[in-house]
């Protein structure tokens, strides 16, 4: 049967999404989406020898927009940054026991957000040696 | 948690006592009302007995001129298709208001296809027709002009009277659909000079699967359904008996019981806008007063619908009704809260709320309550 509606574990990083918030001073900051869209996700993170040591994330946008933000900072938080570029939006899909398709990609923006925080993280330090 | 439904405008339960009513010839079988036994003329007796209670809603010259359908939908394709085709000799142009439900605005669109114009009435920002731009769209080559009598997402109820001179001064037909509207306002298809109008049994209470097209005496319309010829050769099928039945005593009920119901629910519907009002940056969409009696349409600045409903359900139980583009197979905002002049970001942000007879005056603060914490439970999530 097609997937009807949302997982059981979309609906409980939805109605409890874990890193919710700001970091102030992050390592690195990444922001994706739009809000004429309907879908906008910044992502926090702290770095310490690589190692994510802390993340939170902001999300304004659907039921699938605010858990997919939720899962990956559950899945980045103690993660190599090498490793969490390597975090696709199927991986955060799949963890989430899937998604309704159209879901996919419109509020599946997750992983991008984590990528371009790492990514600012890893131009602060290369601007830095 | 008990749950409390706010949205009827989607979906509504069977009245208990239209079950009395027509189960027991669900049970006991039907015969075919084309048949000439016993059994096919009781089938056809409760078919007429049925359009009479629907034909008396309206105000309707005699039961001849309703058909009985599948639903709105159906109604709606078949006034606008049946009507343009019939009477292509006499113009190509056909026009609507830039709110109708999709199946008005994809009956239009499959017109152009056959060559068809189609001419699209703007509304203001609290949903009203424009009427000065009925007569500058309308031309005489206008066949059929499609206003709703009252809005399903906005709750704005259209100047239908004023609506109808102004169409009939350029245009052929007016094709009025009434779903959200019937049992809630009354209507009289006669003193507005109405030639179609589209009833569906479901939003007044009675079983899915059956809705009703009133053909003014005189309008020339070819079926968009071919078969056996019921429903005077205009929808052909064998009758949906049970939800037709429904859809009869539905009315009935509906036109005893519609002002004592709408003035309850009108007074919870007040106090539920002016409590929600009260949240920051939230504001009512729609009409403030020319609005059906038992809708509340808000928006909230800086969060999303489709998180809005989830919430509402997941949280507190409560079944509420959003035109965010999330919550849509297309994708894209409601198209009623664009052409009322929301911007994509503020469409995103709708939560309606429609009443009926299960709600009472005690779930206002429940109700209210569970509003303001899901607005501000989703604003602190969110970035804007």
């Amino acid at each position: 049967m097609a997937q009807i509606g949302y997982s059981k574990k979309v609906l409980d990083h939805f109605t409890n999404p874990r890193n919710v918030g700001v970091i102030d001073a992050p390592d690195g900051h990444g922001k994706v989406g739009n809000p004429v869209c309907g879908d906008l996700m910044e992502i926090f993170i702290k770095v310490k020898d690589d190692i994510i040591t802390d993340i939170k994330f902001r999300t304004f946008g659907c039921g699938s927009a605010i858990a997919t933000s939720s899962m990956v900072t559950e899945m980045a938080k103690g993660m190599h940054v090498d490793e969490a570029l390597k975090i696709t939006r199927n991986d955060v899909a799949d963890e989430l026991e899937g998604l309704p398709p159209k879901k996919m990609h419109c509020s599946n923006l997750a992983s991008d957000a984590l990528h371009e925080a790492v990514k600012d993280y890893k131009g602060k330090m290369g601007n830095k040696l | 948690m008990r749950k409390i439904y706010l949205d009827h405008a989607s979906s509504m339960p069977v009245d208990p006592r239209i079950l009395d009513f027509a189960g027991p010839f669900l049970k006991s079988g039907f015969g075919n009302s084309s048949s000439l036994h016993s059994m096919g003329l009781e089938a056809k007796r409760v078919i007429e007995d049925a359009r009479e209670k629907v034909a008396r809603l309206i105000n309707a010259e005699n039961e001849d001129c309703i058909i009985f359908t599948g639903g709105a939908t159906e109604s709606n394709n078949l006034a606008i298709k049946g009507t343009a085709l019939r009477n292509i000799g006499k113009g190509k142009k056909v026009a609507a208001s830039a709110i109708e439900h999709i199946s008005v605005l994809n009956s239009m669109k499959e017109l152009l296809k056959s060559g068809f114009e189609l001419g699209i009435i703007p509304v203001d920002s609290t949903g009203i027709v424009d009427i000065e731009r009925i007569n500058a769209i309308l031309t005489k080559d206008t066949t059929l002009t499609s206003i709703m009598y009252a809005n399903n997402e906005i709750g704005t109820i259209e100047p239908i009277r004023e609506i109808s001179e102004a169409v009939h001064e350029k245009s052929l037909y007016l094709h009025v659909d009434a779903t959200a509207a019937a049992g809630r306002i009354p209507i009289d298809v006669q003193k507005d000079a109405i030639d179609l109008l589209t009833l569906s049994s479901n939003d007044m209470y009675g079983p899915q699967g059956a809705g009703a097209l009133y053909i003014k005496p005189g309008v020339k319309l070819q079926p968009i359904l071919l078969g056996g010829g019921q429903e005077r050769g205009l929808r052909s099928g064998t009758e949906n008996i049970f939800a037709i039945l429904g859809m009869g005593e539905a009315a009935k009920i509906m036109k005893n019981e519609m002002k004592q119901e709408n003035e309850r629910v009108k007074e919870i519907r007040d106090k539920l806008v002016e409590e929600i009002l009260k949240i920051e940056e939230a504001y009512l969409t729609g009409h403030p007063s020319q609005r059906l009696p038992n809708h509340a349409s808000f928006r909230f600045s800086r969060i999303e619908g489709e998180s809005i409903l989830l919430n509402m359900d997941m949280k507190y139980n409560m079944q509420v009704s959003t035109g965010s583009a999330c919550s849509s197979k297309t994708l894209e905002p409601s198209h009623v809260l664009l052409a009322i002049g929301l911007k994509h970001e503020e469409a995103h942000g709708s939560m309606v709320l429609t009443l009926g007879r299960s709600n009472n005056i005690g779930e206002i603060p429940l109700i209210s309550k569970a509003a303001k914490e899901t607005v501000e439970r989703l604003r602190e999530l969110s970035p804007l």
